[in-house]
């Protein structure tokens, strides 16, 4: 048996099934599904693209189940898992620029520290009704952590796509809604 | 005679039950504290412009008297959750301890299943467990709207449950080897004749027929008899439904106590509450 629950000998082991959840490899060395991210490269990249500390998710456990749908899921439980729900959905990373889930974000979102665009309340309301707008940002290009203040707090509010001058809202059809 | 005239031998005050079965039911909202405090969801309320007033049993249950609750920024953030006062009594009667591992025997739509998870503090184990493949995708996007890692969802009848997914290494065995670790607590809130629902959905009681409470009966006996097996001794079950019918609430509790090694025990709750009936005049004919 492989580190990560499966078995390196089996056909079955080394593709990704879309009907259970298989926990990520720590790292490459543990890796026998081809391509799937390793937990190392998940909070990597949590760390590097919006500076939250590795050390926030170290109860949590990754899963893949649907080639590159991430789930993060606290605590653990012995991998693979044939069952209908584990956890959030937290990232999608087939694609080379990973997306994170507004679920996610809006979980953990307070630990980042940067590709944070700050929304006022008639540009959050349009961003949360799924419209794009054009605004300034001096940051990176690509998937940004949108906040807005509520409460008397900058509270993360969801995932936008940053390109040419323009903030694209990347909140789910199910999730949008007309706000004042 | 009608259905809630059934129960008026069990009442005090027949009266008074038709009047309550008659008033419309608030709006109410329960704070989700996996995402916020109470404090803050009141301040977000309030900063848009909707008034809130917290019940006198639970300061995060907040009753709404001029919104309906879903379209709003504490909303949508995660912060609230539409949800009637009395389907947060079960839960909080359960108890929850983080780090403690919970099944939610009939979980679907999740409104109790990420109340579970908010007294556990988003830390420990929550089964769910639903047999309608439609409902779970409601339960699904409320666990994800609400930010609750810690729960996972099986889709098998309650009364069949299986441990095994969920055991480790560490765990002390199930009762049977090919089970995994048994519960802390379970809360069984199990399907029924919803009689108690009349405030929201008046047809109930027109669609109500005596054979449909003893064929949901059986079903209640069998989830309940399942969770008292998956949990641990000295654990704690919690059996709760939303209607009247003695048949499916203490006729249930007795034959669990029969069948199962388990006992009745005391609770506290901030509610006016009454013991179950031990006799009833049953009325045939």
């Amino acid at each position: 048996m492989a580190p990560d629950g499966t078995d390196r000998g089996s056909g079955a082991a080394r593709k990704n099934h879309s009907d259970r959840f298989d926990r990520l490899p720590a790292t490459t060395d543990e890796r026998v599904v081809a391509r799937r991210p390793t937990r190392e490269a998940v909070l990597s990249w949590w760390d590097e693209r919006f500076g939250i500390d590795p050390a926030i998710f170290e109860p949590y456990s990754f899963w893949e189940r649907g080639g590159g749908k991430i789930w993060l899921f606290y605590g653990d439980v012995p991998s693979p898992v044939d069952i209908d729900g584990l956890g959030m959905l937290a990232l999608r990373a087939r694609q080379e620029h990973w997306k994170p889930t507004l679920e996610a974000v809006q979980r953990f979102g307070d630990h980042a520290t940067r590709n944070c665009i700050h929304l006022s309340r008639p540009e959050a309301a349009r961003f949360f009704a799924g419209e794009d707008q054009e605004l300034d940002w001096d940051g990176d290009w690509g998937y940004l952590i949108v906040t807005h203040e509520l409460a008397g707090k900058r509270e993360p509010l969801g995932v936008g796509l940053y390109v040419h001058g323009e903030l694209r809202s990347m909140v789910p059809k199910g999730r949008r809604r007309e706000l004042g | 005679m009608t259905v809630l005239e059934r129960y008026e031998p069990l009442v005090d005050d027949p009266d008074a039950f038709r009047a309550a079965c008659e008033r419309p039911l608030p709006a109410v909202v329960r704070v989700n504290t996996i995402k916020t405090t109470v404090d803050r969801a009141r301040e977000a309320l309030a900063e848009v412009g909707i008034a809130s007033e917290q019940t006198d049993w639970h300061p995060g249950m907040l009753r709404l008297p001029e919104a309906q609750p879903g379209a709003n920024w504490p909303y949508v953030h995660g912060w609230l959750h539409g949800q009637e006062e009395v389907s947060a009594v079960p839960a909080e009667v359960l108890d929850p301890q983080p780090g403690e591992r919970v099944w939610d025997a009939c979980a679907a739509p999740g409104s109790k299943t990420t109340q579970l998870a908010a007294l556990l503090d988003d830390e420990g184990l929550v089964v769910a467990t639903d047999n309608n493949m439609g409902r779970v995708s409601a339960l699904r996007s409320n666990t994800e709207r609400l930010g609750a890692t810690s729960v996972a969802v099986t889709v098998e009848d309650a009364r069949n449950h299986s441990l095994k997914p969920f055991a480790t290494a560490d765990d002390e065995p199930g009762p049977t080897t090919a089970d995994g670790a048994l519960y802390d607590r379970a809360l069984v809130d199990v399907p029924c004749s919803c009689e108690g629902t009349v405030r929201k959905n008046p047809d109930v009681l027109d669609e109500w027929e005596f054979a449909q409470v003893e064929g949901v009966a059986g079903v209640q006996k069998g989830i309940l008899r399942r969770a008292v097996q998956a949990t641990r001794a000295g654990g704690t079950v919690v059996y709760s439904t939303c209607t009247f019918a003695p048949e499916e609430n203490e006729a249930v509790l007795d034959y669990a106590l029969e069948e199962e090694a388990c006992e009745l025990v005391e609770f506290d709750l901030p509610l006016e509450s009454s013991p179950g009936i031990t006799e009833w005049l049953e009325v045939t004919g």
